[in-house]
């Protein structure tokens, strides 16, 4: 059993309930026309592949199906924190 | 045929909207009328741990909308006699329920014939920007009673559904074995699920099984 807190359910939730879906805080480039190839490459495929702290997507799919973001250090499956979509992590790698 | 009301023919309609109630044609059908619950009724015991029955052609009206709209907000209170739950709860008035599904997400359920007049109330009285969707005819509900109505839904979901965790009112949304289910607790041993029509046999299928054990008693 692996509970994941949930901010918009407000309660831990078993790990079954939810999905991951990728890396947090990938901004779409305001003016897609304007992006280099290689900014758009980037936009769609390149990702961090941290050893430690990560900043992911997460959704609570068979609960309230909202998305969310978790501060996760992916060595040790440790979950730091969840935050809502729109805020910021507190806990990140430079502290 | 279905009835539609379209804006230019009701002023307070902002938008068109249809009877989703079939009149003498086509005969509605429950997610589960292929099972005959009637008959299984008829022919099954009578005594067990757990009683099942399906609460069929129910209305289901999707509502969404934003806590902070006011407008969206008020006129729910004033159209249902009830506010919008908060998180994981639900309410009822009369043979009207609401289950909260999300923070922007609550699920009316009301006899058939009701929910075509309850959702053009909701329309009038309601502002900015929200959504209202019939779904009566995408889900079913189920209730599961009994002594060991809890021990089937342990076997089933992974949420703890425990009194302590789990009190009457309380709703989840969550793993229902392969599939999911809006699962609210209506007494010290009673439950109501909302399943998918889709999943509807799966479900039937797993609860037959899940029951077996204590003994299933399907009600009609
Ligand atoms: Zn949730």
């Amino acid at each position: 059993m692996h509970y994941i807190y949930c901010p918009h359910c407000e309660e831990y939730r078993e790990e079954e309930e939810f999905h991951a879906a990728g890396e947090a805080h990938i901004a779409r480039p305001l003016d897609p026309e304007a992006c280099t190839d290689a900014e758009w490459a980037d936009f769609l495929y390149f990702r961090t592949n941290s050893r430690g702290l990560h900043h992911e997507l997460w959704v609570h799919a068979t609960g309230c199906r909202k998305f969310f973001n978790m501060t996760r250090d992916t060595v040790t499956y440790e979950i730091k924190e969840v935050y809502k979509v729109g805020e910021q992590p507190q806990v990140t790698a430079d502290q | 045929m279905s009835e539609v009301v379209a804006p230019e023919k009701e002023a307070a309609v902002k938008v068109a909207v249809m009877n989703q109630l079939p009149g003498q044609e086509p005969r509605a059908e429950s997610p589960l009328h292929h099972a005959d619950l009637e008959t299984v009724a008829k022919k099954g015991p009578k005594q067990g741990g757990v009683y099942l029955q399906e609460l069929k052609l129910l209305g289901h009206l999707v509502l969404r909308g934003s806590v902070d709209n006011a407008e969206f907000m008020s006129g729910a209170e004033k159209v249902l006699g009830v506010a919008l739950p908060s998180a994981l709860q639900s309410a009822e008035a009369g043979d009207l329920s609401v289950r909260w599904i999300s923070p922007d997400e609550w699920l009316v359920i009301v006899p058939g014939a009701k929910a075509f007049k309850l959702e053009r109330e909701l329309r009038d009285a309601m502002g900015g920007h929200f959504a209202i969707v019939n779904v009566s005819g995408g889900q079913t509900v189920l209730t599961l009673s009994g002594p060991n109505a809890e021990e089937v839904l342990k076997k089933t979901t992974p949420y703890d559904v425990h009194p302590s965790n789990f009190p009457v009112g309380k709703v989840i949304t969550s793993t229902f074995s392969k599939t999911q289910a809006v699962i609210r607790r209506t007494g010290d041993e009673s439950f109501e699920l909302v399943i998918r029509r889709s999943f509807a046999d799966y479900a039937w299928l797993w609860l037959q099984d899940a029951c077996a054990e204590y003994g299933l008693v399907v009600r009609g």
